[in-house]
Formats: structure tokens, C-alpha cells, sequence
């Protein structure tokens, strides 16, 4: 049956201002990326202010480049390519609008509320409470304008580039719903509802699961639409993208346990996590050669085309580190790997790589259309491609060399099986000057997205064109059957929410877990109590500065780990660390059996000046925390927070906490008094020193029976 | 680890709901032409009107 032809005038407008927002936040994300970069190599760059120092602006930057930079080029790719693919304009310009203006408000909270050192403590999900929230209702209203998009849509069929979106909106919002899950005590302060070795598995399942569908899925997408669109050749073989697809998002999920080997968490889940991940690589090596196959016929281009040249790296950067991460999910592999700054270097060449090759090659293709005018001037978008190349090799074979020299020192023996570097400190200074040259590689990438920034502002302010939405003519498909069609997509529109909305349920009972189950949560080592009130002070002083960036508090199972830090680390240790602070960096040493190894003067002096205890130390310093004073009226707010979350404090803990806390503090500040050091007792370094005198001592009194089961 | 019992049967639920939208689009004829999509997207831009 003939149907007539219909006019269809796509939304460009908010594909454009996307755009804008993806290279306007890429350009913020990357310069703190640069400042954090440069305070690794020169620590007094970390300045003398609070909001400036590295624990709280590395967070500042991955979250910016992740889901600011990363987020925004998503929609563009997302409203560009979605209304052209099913030959519809968005189901709704308003939730547009509303998705566009959320996500940036979202984005502006986080800018205020990161380097003020409001944060839940895990990593890429440092977001409070409120701001969690307001992700949750934009991602929804984005989803369901995506939904609705696709029930309206003019083509039955649904092309691959649609799938890998879907699998993002679904994935993402059950992920973030998940992990987020916290119990507020204020506004901007909330514990997460799980402890210890469960919040990091749940943190790392996110986690993992975040840069799979946040950092992969959609990008693919934009990949498979884009590449055939800006090289005019069908994808090599279609049928491969789509078991690309499907493979890659069955196999994805269960690849979070890699990031936790060599812990506590059960030998099988840490096979599962190694054994997924290496299967892995099938898919995206299969997706990487479709790609490049795709290009191929007019691998010509790659010479001149920036576009063409963009997508290459992006797509052999791919391939890279799709290789590199099944590799260092080996157990044996992580055992060195882990925790050095080969994990930098590995995460780099997927985003600077990969997601930035894709989303600048994205760009250069779109600015003309999307504007009606011709690129200002592509020799720039060429030099902009080779500031990008030579930035990327830079940084991550510093990274790499920075990782090898770490994981060959601090492995090192002498012959009498000793640690030939027993001293952190010498480890750092050996690797500090390829700090340098990441900050050169880093500043030249930097540098790169500034020129294509003035390309394409000279270019949209270039006069002549008109900048107009396009507008096809299409026969629609199934226009005519639309009672029955649209009924019967309704129906299934229906059925996914519903099955999304079981995921989602079962996603909140876990919130109620950690609740029903204080039993089980009890400690199977006796010797394991809860914090002091000072304690747990001191704890969220040690979140809020974000000291889980560089140090680990989780030595692993094995010999040379206990060589070097003491005891291995027992899940039975953590019960009540609501949130986990395992980290996942050793920029400087595990911190987990600090208790005790020092007296309190020196944390005293360490903390104001690091090089005063530590010479050559990259350490910032903390001067604040001795001017800061601690507001006691909310510490009784904080241990009844924690006994609703299970940790077994009395009710004469939680009414003598002030007390309790007082006559705690006044033991640390008599032993500085002594030490000729005067400091009051309300100020956070007290906290802080109590903290860290605490750290991983309880198991000293614990008995070797329980140990066995640990 | 309690939570394993949790995010174990949830991935399941997510993995479910990809295979159940796996044979969907397989059972509506998604996958029946698997040549025609890719030349489409390039094709594309001939039916574009002009103003």
C-alpha cells in the first residue's frame, strides 16, 4: 500500500546547544584534569585553600569529564541521530528542553558542591543525596522521551546505533538508583546504606558497569551511526553490530568483581568477575573490525578527512584498551597492576582515545551540518587531531612506565626476601618526573579541544548561512496500520516498563537489606567495635578530603602486601564503614594498619606539612584542619544515623557522644601538650589523628579462630 | 556477603529483560534483513527536501 509523503522538521536545536555544552564542560573537565595533573607533579599546586586541594578536584574532574563532557556528547548523539533513524521529530521538544536545562543544572551542582568536599566517598558517584535525585528524575524524563520517540517512530525497523542507547537508559538508571542508595543525615551529608566489603561490591559494580554503559554502549551507538554517515559506506557487516551488541551487553554485567581481586570477596566472585572480562574482548574486537572494515573502502580519506582521521584513533584506541582491560583483569595481572598508575594510563586511552576520538570526530561532522555552513577552517581541526595523538601517547606511555616502575619496586626483594624499597616515599620520587611528562601530554590534549572550541564558535559566527532545522520528505512505512501498530507498540512500550520497574524493585529491596539483615551483618570477628564518636568524625573528615583518591585501606592476600603495610585485611574489619574506603590508587601507601605505626605528633605534623615528617612527600598540606572546628551538636545526629543503618552503638553512646568525644579528644591533645604543641580539642586534626590512630587495630585482639573464616 | 544474593538475581533481572527484548525483536522481524538497514543510513539523504 502507497502512503503520501510526509514533511518531517527535526528538533536541531537542542542537538545544537549539546553540542555547545559537550565542548564547553570537555574544556572544564579537562583543565581541572590538567590542575590535578600538574599538583601530582608540583604539590604546591595544590594551594593553601580547601577547595583546591587534589582529593577534592580529582572527583571534580572525573565526574565532569565523565558525565559532563561524555553526557552531553551522548545527547547530541542521542537527538541527532535518533529523530533521523526513525524518521520522527522527539515525542516531546518540552522534556527536551527540560532534560538539556536539568542535566547542566545537575552538572553546576556538582562544580559547587565536589571541591566544597560534599561527597558520598566512591568513586564516580561522589554526588549527595539531592543531586542523586535530580539525576534519577532527568534520566527518567530523557527516557521517556526516547520511549515515546520510538513508539511514534515512521520505520519499523530499529537500527543497531537505537539498541546501544537503550542499553544505556535502562542499565544507567538501575545502576545509579542502586549504588546511590544512602541514608541523609542533612542536606548534604548522607552515609551509604551499605558497609565495607558489600558497599564495594556494589560501588564496583556500578563502577565497572558505569564505564560499560556510560562510557561504552552510547558511544558505540554514535559510532555506528556516525562512521557509515561520515565515510557514505553501509557498516562492513550489519549482522556483526548486531551481535556485537547483544553479546556485549550480556557478558558486560558481570564484570565488576575485577576491580576487588586478591580482597575478601569470595574466590568465586572474583573468578566470575576475571572470567566475563576476558570474554569480553570477542565483542569489542568484533566491533572495533567493523568498524574500521567500514572505513576501509575509502581508507584514502584517512590522509586528509579530520573526521575520518578522529574515528581511526578512536576506533584503535578501542580495540586497545578492550585488550589491555581483559588483560589486567587476570589475576595474576592485577596482582601488580592494581593500585598502580598503569590503571591511569589504561583509563585514559579509552577516554581520551576512544571517547574523546569518537566525540571529536562526531563534532567536526555534525558543525557544518547542524549550522549550514562549512568548517572555519579544517587545517586547525587537523592540528587539533595531532595535538590529540601526541597528547595520548605522551600520557599513557607515562603512565605505563610510572606503573611498571611502581609495580617492579614495590615488588622488589633484597636476597634475604626483604623489601628492597621498604620506604614508600622512595617509590613516588622514582616516578615523579613521568608526572611531568603526563602533565605535557594531558596540557597538549588540553590545548587541542581549545582550537576546536574556536573552530567551531568562528564557524557558527561565520556570516552568510542560515541556521534552519532540516526538513525531509518521507513515505511513511506505517502510517495507515497506525491504530493497530501503534496499539500493539503501546503494548510493548508497556511490557519494557514494566519489566524495567520489576529491575528497578528489586534494585530499592536491596536498600532494605543491610537493614533486615543486621543479623548476618554482626561481626564474624568479635574483636571488630564500632567507631568512637571522634572516630567517626574523623572518618568523614578523611571522606570529605577525599584521601581514598590516593591511599588504599584494603592490603591484600598476599605476602609481600603484609611484608609491606602488616596483616592482611579481613572483610570482617569493615562491617561498619559505612561508606567503604578501600580505594582503588596507591599514589602513596595502604593506609589500612596505620594505627599505632606512629605517635600523634607525627600525624599532627604530617598533616600540616607533609615534607616536615616525609622529605620530598607530594602529599598536600592541611592546614584548615586545625582551624576548622568540629560542630559536636551533630555527632549524637551522626552514631544514630549509623545504628539505623546497623552498627550496634548503645543508646548511652549516642546520648553521651559529645562527652565521650571531649574526653577522647583531650587523651590526643594532652599528648600533643606534652609534645609542646597546642591545638583545641575540637579541631577536625583531632579527629582526623583519632581516625587514623584506629585504623585496621581492632584486629590485634582478635582471635586466630575467627580470622580462619574471615 | 549477603548482597551478592541481591545484585546477583538483579543483573539476572537486567539480563532477562535484554534476552526477553532480544527474542522481541527477533519474533517482530527486527533481524529478518539484516543488509538493507546499513544501506539505508546512507541512502538516507536522498529523500531529503528541499526547501
Amino acid at each position: 500500500m502507497a502512503h503520501d509523503a510526509v514533511k518531517i522538521t527535526y528538533d536541531d536545536k537542542i542537538t545544537r546547544w549539546f553540542l555547545i555544552a559537550t565542548l564547553v564542560f570537555g574544556i572544564i573537565g579537562m583543565l581541572v584534569g590538567v590542575i590535578v595533573a600538574l599538583q601530582l607533579a608540583w604539590w604546591p599546586a595544590n594551594t593553601h585553600w580547601s577547595f583546591l586541594s587534589f582529593g577534592r578536584l580529582r572527583p571534580l574532574h572525573t565526574n565532569a569529564v565523565i558525565f559532563a563532557f561524555g553526557g552531553n556528547a551522548i545527547f547530541t548523539a542521542v537527538y541527532y541521530s535518533l529523530q533521523r533513524l526513525l524518521k520522527t521529530r522527539m515525542w516531546s521538544d518540552k522534556l527536551s528542553w527540560i532534560h538539556f536545562w536539568g542535566w547542566q543544572l545537575i552538572i553546576l551542582a556538582a562544580a559547587i558542591t565536589l571541591p566544597l568536599g560534599i561527597t558520598q566517598g566512591k568513586e564516580y558517584a561522589e554526588l549527595e543525596w539531592p543531586i542523586d535525585l535530580a539525576i534519577t528524575v532527568v534520566w527518567v524524563i530523557m527516557a521517556i522521551n526516547v520511549f515515546a520517540t520510538i513508539a511514534i517512530r515512521r520505520v519499523h525497523h530499529l537500527y543497531v546505533a537505537i539498541w546501544f542507547y537503550l542499553a544505556t537508559i535502562i542499565t544507567i538508571a538501575v545502576l545509579h538508583i542502586v549504588n546511590a542508595l544512602a541514608l541523609p543525615i542533612s542536606f548534604t551529608k548522607s552515609y551509604s546504606v551499605y558497609a565495607g566489603m558489600q558497599d564495594a561490591l556494589v560501588q564496583w559494580w556500578y563502577g565497572h558497569n558505569a564505564v560499560g554503559f556510560f562510557l561504552t554502549t552510547p558511544f558505540l551507538g554514535l559510532m555506528y551511526y556516525f562512521i557509515p554517515k561520515a565515510v557514505n559506506q553501509p557498516v562492513y557487516s550489519y549482522r556483526l553490530s548486531i551481535i556485537h551488541f547483544w553479546s556485549l551487553v550480556f557478558i558486560y554485567i558481570w564484570t565488576g568483581p575485577h576491580h576487588l581481586l586478591y580482597t575478601a570477596l569470595p574466590e568465586w566472585a572474583q573468578t566470575l568477575g576475571m572470567v566475563f572480562s576476558l570474554m569480553l574482548i570477542a565483542p569489542s574486537w568484533g566491533g572495533m573490525l567493523n568498524g574500521l572494515l567500514t572505513i576501509r573502502p575509502v581508507w584514502s580519506k584517512v590522509r586528509h578527512d579530520p573526521i575520518v582521521k578522529f574515528f581511526v584513533v578512536a576506533l584503535t584506541f578501542y580495540g586497545m584498551s578492550t585488550f589491555e582491560g581483559p588483560m589486567m583483569a587476570i589475576k595474576a595481572v592485577n596482582l601488580v597492576s592494581h593500585y598502580t598508575d598503569w590503571t591511569i594510563g589504561h583509563v585514559h586511552s579509552g577516554a581520551l582515545g576512544w571517547v574523546g576520538g569518537v566525540v571529536f570526530g562526531m563534532t567536526y561532522y555534525l558543525v557544518p551540518k547542524l549550522w549550514g555552513r562549512p568548517l572555519y577552517n579544517p587545517k586547525l581541526a587537523n592540528t587539533h587531531f595531532w595535538l590529540v595523538t601526541i597528547g595520548i601517547v605522551l600520557y599513557i606511555t607515562s603512565m605505563y612506565a610510572a606503573g611498571i616502575t611502581q609495580f617492579n619496586m614495590w615488588w622488589a626483594k633484597t636476597p634475604e626476601g626483604l623489601l628492597k624499597y621498604p620506604n614508600f616515599l622512595e617509590t613516588v620520587l622514582a616516578i615523579k618526573w613521568l608526572y611531568w611528562v603526563r602533565l605535557l601530554g594531558g596540557s597538549l590534549y588540553f590545548v587541542g579541544i581549545l582550537i576546536c572550541f574556536y573552530n567551531v564558535v568562528r564557524t557558527i559566527l561565520a556570516p552568510g548561512a542560515v541556521t534552519v532545522d532540516e526538513t525531509v520528505q518521507f513515505v511513511p512505512e506505517r502510517i495507515h496500520t497506525a491504530v493497530t501498530l501503534h496499539e500493539r507498540l503501546e503494548n510493548k512500550g508497556f511490557l519494557f516498563s514494566v519489566l524495567i520497574f520489576i529491575a528497578i524493585i528489586i534494585g530499592g529491596i536491596v536498600e532494605l537489606i543491610p537493614t533486615f539483615a543486621i543479623e548476618s551483618n554482626v561481626p564474624t570477628i568479635t574483636a571488630v567495635k564500632p567507631y568512637t564518636a571522634l572516630e567517626l568524625q574523623g572518618r568523614d573528615i578523611y571522606v570529605r578530603e577525599g584521601c581514598y583518591n590516593c591511599h588504599s585501606q584494603m592490603v591484600r592476600t598476599h605476602a609481600t602486601e603484609a611484608q609491606r603495610y602488616g596483616s592482611r585485611s579481613y572483610a570482617g574489619e569493615f562491617v561498619y564503614d559505612h561508606p567503604f574506603q578501600f580505594g582503588s590508587k596507591r599514589t602513596g601507601p595502604d593506609l589500612h594498619r596505620l594505627g599505632g605505626k606512629y605517635p600523634d605528633l607525627w600525624h599532627y605534623k604530617h598533616m600540616i606539612d607533609p615534607r616536615s615528617t616525609s622529605p620530598g612527600s607530594i602529599m598536600p598540606a592541611y592546614a584548615w584542619l586545625v582551624t576548622n572546628q568540629v560542630d559536636l551538636t551533630q555527632m549524637s545526629v551522626k552514631l544514630k544515623a549509623m545504628k539505623r543503618l546497623g552498627v550496634p552503638y548503645e543508646a548511652s553512646h549516642i546520648s553521651n557522644a559529645e562527652i565521650d568525644y571531649m574526653n577522647q579528644a583531650n587523651l590526643i591533645v594532652t599528648n600533643l601538650t606534652n609534645d609542646g604543641i597546642s591545638v583545641n580539642a575540637e579541631s577536625e586534626i583531632i579527629a582526623l589523628i583519632a581516625y587514623m590512630q584506629r585504623l585496621g587495630t581492632d584486629l590485634k585482639n582478635a582471635s586466630a579462630d575467627e580470622l580462619k573464616n574471615n | 556477603m549477603e548482597v551478592l544474593f541481591f545484585l546477583i538475581p538483579l543483573s539476572l533481572t537486567l539480563a532477562g529483560a535484554g534476552l526477553w527484548a532480544c527474542l522481541w525483536a527477533i519474533r517482530s522481524g527486527q533481524f529478518d534483513d539484516v543488509e538493507s538497514p546499513a544501506q539505508r543510513l546512507i541512502f538516507d539523504d536522498m529523500e531529503k527536501a528541499k526547501e
